[in-house]
């Protein structure tokens, strides 16, 4: 199906013509990573509102994430999130062994300080998935090993 | 035929009201602000009670001798309720559901509208 590599490289195009557009500034590229994230956010936001249309109401956080780590994800990146952890005290780790933004650009660690910033985008749709869903919460994202990584979430609790 | 429909955002703030007698506009307000108790109470609820099943729509909220109002409320924390005027013939529970789900998918076709931002009032022709 074309649909996938459609957003494969419309993301690519946009990462990189984000950090082009930065790349004359002092602030090192840390604009960039802001927009993508904004994107990523807004993205979120809108795209949780369709998903979750059609499905029963959630009870309490930890279905809530469930239901990204299945619905979610596989609606964007058509898998699953591979591992969920939590400590109960409102951090979550989501870690994706495959994945796929990172998948076409190596299988080792080469290219491992250029990978973040193709993360961005993913952390603002976690952001403001969950953010539509009603939990204000801050997503960071590392990588150790092409292509896995790992989106850490802290919820913020009032 | 519904009197009234407002949706009501993730604060409580009121997102958009839309009546078929303009004059009775300011009344329909109070009765919507009145409806956000008695949603809240339902949702915590069937928190409580823990059922297997959550539906997103609530039901019968509040009946009085000129009014019914029924409750929808969405994953995403948005609430849409629906004033009816009491002397009309009953409609069925599945007439409802419809017009939920009708005014759910209105909505959510509204959130991917790259000019609404969420969360302010809905202006839309």
């Amino acid at each position: 199906m074309a649909d996938d590599a459609l957003f494969d490289f419309l993301h690519m195009e946009i990462v990189s013509h984000v950090t082009k557009s930065d790349a004359g500034l002092l602030q090192d590229g840390d604009e960039a990573m802001s927009k993508l994230e904004q994107i990523g956010y807004s993205t979120g936001y809108r795209f949780i509102e369709r998903l979750t249309k059609d499905l029963s109401r959630f009870k309490d956080e930890l279905e809530v994430m469930k239901a990204i780590c299945k619905d979610f994800w596989s609606a964007v990146f058509k898998k699953q999130v591979d591992n969920l952890r939590t400590n109960h005290q409102g951090v979550y780790v989501l870690q994706d062994n495959k994945f796929r933004f990172l998948a076409s650009i190596s299988n080792s660690r080469q290219y491992l300080e250029l990978a973040p910033k193709y993360l961005v985008f993913t952390c603002g749709l976690l952001r403001g998935a969950l953010a539509s869903l009603g939990l204000t919460c801050i997503v960071t994202a590392e990588v150790t090993t092409m292509p896995a990584c790992k989106f850490q979430v802290h919820l913020q609790r009032a | 035929m519904a009197v009234c429909i407002g949706f009501i955002g993730k604060e409580n703030s009121p997102l958009f009201l839309r009546c078929i007698n303009q004059s009775q506009e300011l009344q329909f307000h109070y009765i919507m602000h009145t409806c956000i108790d008695f949603v809240e109470e339902k949702i915590i609820q069937s928190n409580k009670s823990g059922s297997d099943v959550r539906e997103l729509y609530l039901g019968l909220l509040y009946s009085s001798e000129e009014v019914k109002a029924y409750g929808f409320v969405t994953n995403t924390k948005i609430k849409i309720v629906i004033i009816i005027d009491s002397t009309n013939s009953l409609l069925r529970d599945n007439e409802i559901r419809a017009i939920f789900r009708k005014l759910h998918n209105a909505y959510t076709e509204l959130v991917c509208n790259p000019f609404y931002t969420p969360g302010d009032p809905i202006t839309s022709k």
